[in-house]
């Protein structure tokens, strides 16, 4: 399986996921964000967290218009995989490949931590390798995570299950306690917490391995 | 040709940056600040002939996030 990392300017989780995909078995490559088309071989890209081009305008929005991000969208509308981390989540949302926004944490803090999270549906390639319902540890580090979502907007994404994870205890203002959601065709994944920063003992924890390592399978085995 | 941009949370969207103003207003001793919300100002120089049409499109392409925020377009 191959996959490619995006990198910005700003981006600064960008070798912390390369490292978490080539664990789960993947072939990785990072891709400078002056590139202007993807490599057509790759299965999946990711989306790193940071602060692209300094989170200036909004968080991502500059990113988004990234001639790279055009190629992504089209990588994703031909249904490839693709999984927007942190600031990668923030650029994801102001492409539009996922509804919503994320705001300004409710209680304007930057926050730090490791935190509880519910796994909501399994149905999808990135959660298969959790139990539905199941609690993980995830570590946030953001100052924009409250997402924003429209309440039909809320009602549809529940309805379609493409509410990936929810926090057991909401740190940041987030509708719905929302920390994560999946595209329609459930091929595309945005987060605020940082799987790739729990995938090996000295992190204090690997419950993001499961996530790394159910979709490379699921795309090895396809 | 200068034109300037107001970009503002829709209603109804909560703005913790202006609620932490109103707050920080209320210590100052300012009574009776019933709401703040903050957006912001962005000016641009453009050249002469620049439509409205063109100057909405970079609002709804970059300037503004429409999810969660409102434009208006003012040429000075």
């Amino acid at each position: 399986m191959k996959a490619g990392v995006i990198v910005f300017p700003g981006s600064n989780c960008d070798r912390d996921l390369a490292v978490a995909f080539e664990r789960a078995g993947a072939q990785v490559q990072m891709i400078w964000h002056k590139e202007t088309e993807l490599p057509t071989d790759l299965d999946i890209v990711g989306v790193p967290g940071g602060f692209s081009f300094g989170d200036y305008l909004r968080c991502g929005a500059i990113a988004a218009q990234s001639p790279i991000t055009r190629s992504l969208i089209k990588h994703t509308e031909r249904g490839g995989y693709a999984i927007g981390i942190c600031n990668g989540f923030q650029v994801l949302t102001e492409t539009g490949i996922l509804p919503g926004a994320l705001m300004r944490n409710a209680n304007l803090k930057f926050i730090c931590k490791p935190v509880g999270l519910k796994v909501e549906t399994t149905e999808c390639d990135f959660l298969s390798g959790y139990e539905q319902g199941q609690e993980i540890t995830v570590p946030v580090a953001h100052h924009d995570g409250n997402y924003n979502v429209t309440d039909e907007k809320l009602a549809q994404l529940r309805d379609e299950g493409r509410i990936a994870f929810t926090y057991s205890d909401n740190p940041n203002g987030s509708t719905g306690d929302i920390a994560g959601v999946i595209s329609k065709n459930r091929r595309v994944l945005g987060m605020m917490p940082h799987p790739e920063r729990c995938v090996d003992a000295l992190h204090g924890g690997t419950d993001g391995v499961a996530m790394f390592r159910s979709l490379v399978d699921s795309v090895v085995a396809a | 040709m200068k034109v300037r941009v107001d970009v503002m949370l829709k209603t109804g969207v909560l703005d913790p940056q202006g609620e932490a103003v109103r707050h920080a207003l209320g210590n100052l001793g300012f009574e009776g600040v019933e709401k703040v919300r903050q957006g912001k100002v962005i000016e641009l120089d453009v050249a002469e002939g620049t439509s409205e049409a063109q100057i909405k499109d970079m609002c709804e392409k970059l300037l503004a996030n429409t999810v969660i925020e409102n434009y208006a377009i003012q040429v000075l």
